[in-house]
């Protein structure tokens, strides 16, 4: 048996523990390696996302049928199709927010539906809406949405990614008088402060974004699949992103 | 898991504190119920302590009910319902973080400003009391129940008129039990077996109605 431990010290133990002969349990350190909780993701275990013979309906009408695909560490899966094809509720699915007409959606082995709360504490989602309240500003609309997925951030951070995002003027304005390009970057802007979360799941992230907000996010994705990441998106443009595990999903 | 439970409160605070006028809205409407029955039946002050329970009752259950619609359609259009359904924790700690919130806006000024316009109807100190008592207990029922009529119509159009009707009819015991312990209390009887239900109403719909709440909202971000 083969167990796998964080120390404290952020080093990664692989222990191995054998049963000798005389019953004695016997425990053997075979490896280290860094392992901080940024990429104790990708240290420990393999993580993997499967959805197995997916059928989604609406209305009366089938969008997809036996749609299979998988994501490993360090891959980004991008969903394409035209409109009406079912590319947001295929994420949705995948999210976990609507449940599939048939197949299910598996996390390193295990049905999504089972563990609840564990997958949701691995998965940022990334939607259609921006999930801004208007009356709240930009950075407090970042602190409570990433608070609500269990970050503790500092104000500081938090002006960090916006500014990483070109949005770090606005940080104390509503988020009513942004733009609607701005209001995105606000809500990606979460995306900076997510690294720790290993499978992001992005619907049309790249709407509204300027040419620079657009490097700035395939900077962002880059980064986040070299850190063993996995990213699961939907657009109508190319993702040039260079040297990474790019794939593509027709509906 | 107290931690979203008091982020989720804080911002719904937060927000109400950016948009006073929703919040003054139903408060307004309480008072300008409660304040209008006075100059409707005349000033004939048996009649008025008479009716006092029952009108400051009618008018706090409506006002309570009128701040439903509020308490997830933002959420859920903005797409921030979406983002608590995935959030880490439970979601019926962040429907009961909702409900608390709501009540702090719609119940408990109803609740504070209630002995003020108590006066009006010349009501005994000791009814006073007991107004208090009851609509203290009263009003967190009201907000609990209403969440599950807000949830289920969640999306729907004339969501507001279906509310009021999934709603009222779970309303009628509150109302009967907050109304009849200020009668037994002005008319010296004593109000501690209403109050008493009305304290088992509360306990029974906080541990049964989140989890309704928290079913109803994933059906309707499907």
């Amino acid at each position: 048996m083969q167990i796998k431990l964080c120390t404290p010290r952020q080093t990664l133990i692989h222990l191995t523990f054998s049963r000798p002969e005389n019953g004695i349990l016997g425990v053997h350190e075979s490896g280290h390696a860094p392992c901080t909780p940024r990429n104790a993701f990708r240290a420990g275990l393999k993580h993997m996302l499967e959805g197995i013979d997916l059928e989604c309906v609406r209305g009366e009408r089938a969008l997809f049928r036996s749609l299979s695909f998988s994501l490993e560490p360090g891959a980004l899966l991008r969903v394409a199709g035209a409109n009406g094809s079912g590319k947001t509720s295929l994420l949705r699915i995948v999210c976990g927010l609507t449940p599939p007409a048939r197949g299910e959606v598996r996390w390193e082995g295990a049905s999504i539906r089972a563990l609840k709360e564990d997958y949701s504490r691995r998965l940022v989602y990334i939607g259609h809406a921006n999930a801004l309240k208007d009356d709240l500003t930009a950075r407090e609309n970042l602190l409570i949405s990433s608070a609500l997925a269990g970050l503790e951030e500092t104000a500081a951070h938090a002006s960090e990614a916006l500014e990483r995002f070109g949005v770090g003027g606005c940080a104390m304005l509503p988020a009513r008088v942004l733009s609607q390009g701005q209001r995105r970057r606000v809500a990606l802007a979460r995306l900076a402060l997510s690294a720790a979360f290993p499978l992001w799941v992005l619907d049309e992230p790249f709407t509204a974004l300027d040419a620079r907000a657009v490097e700035d996010l395939q900077a962002l994705l880059a980064g986040h699949l070299a850190r063993g990441g996995s990213v699961m998106l939907t657009t109508h443009q190319e993702v040039a992103i260079a040297a990474a595990n790019v794939r593509r999903l027709d509906l | 898991m107290l931690k979203t439970l008091r982020l989720v409160i804080h911002r719904d605070l937060l927000l109400a504190l950016r948009r006073r006028a929703d919040v003054a809205n139903s408060l307004l409407f309480f008072v300008i119920v409660v304040s209008l029955f006075p100059f409707g039946v005349g000033p004939e002050a048996n009649l008025l302590r008479a009716i006092a329970p029952g009108v400051l009752w009618v008018a706090a259950l409506l006002a309570s009910m009128l701040a439903l619609a509020r308490m997830f359609a933002a959420d859920y259009a903005d797409g921030t319902l979406e983002q608590m359904l995935l959030a880490p924790a439970p979601l019926s700690i962040v429907v009961l973080g909702k409900i608390i919130a709501h009540w702090l806006l719609t119940g408990l000024p109803l609740v504070v400003l209630s002995p003020l316009l108590a006066l009006q109807f010349d009501m005994p100190r000791d009814a006073i009391g007991v107004l208090v008592a009851s609509l203290a207990l009263g009003t967190p029922v009201l907000s609990l129940i209403g969440a599950i009529g807000a949830a289920l119509t969640l999306g729907v159009r004339g969501a507001g008129v279906l509310t009021a009707l999934l709603v009222l009819p779970l309303y009628i015991p509150v109302l009967i039990l907050g109304a009849g312990a200020v009668d037994a209390a002005a008319a010296g009887l004593d109000p501690g077996a209403h109050l008493m239900l009305l304290a088992a109403l509360l306990l029974f719909a906080a541990t049964c109605a989140l989890w309704p709440v928290a079913a109803a909202l994933r059906i309707a971000v499907e």
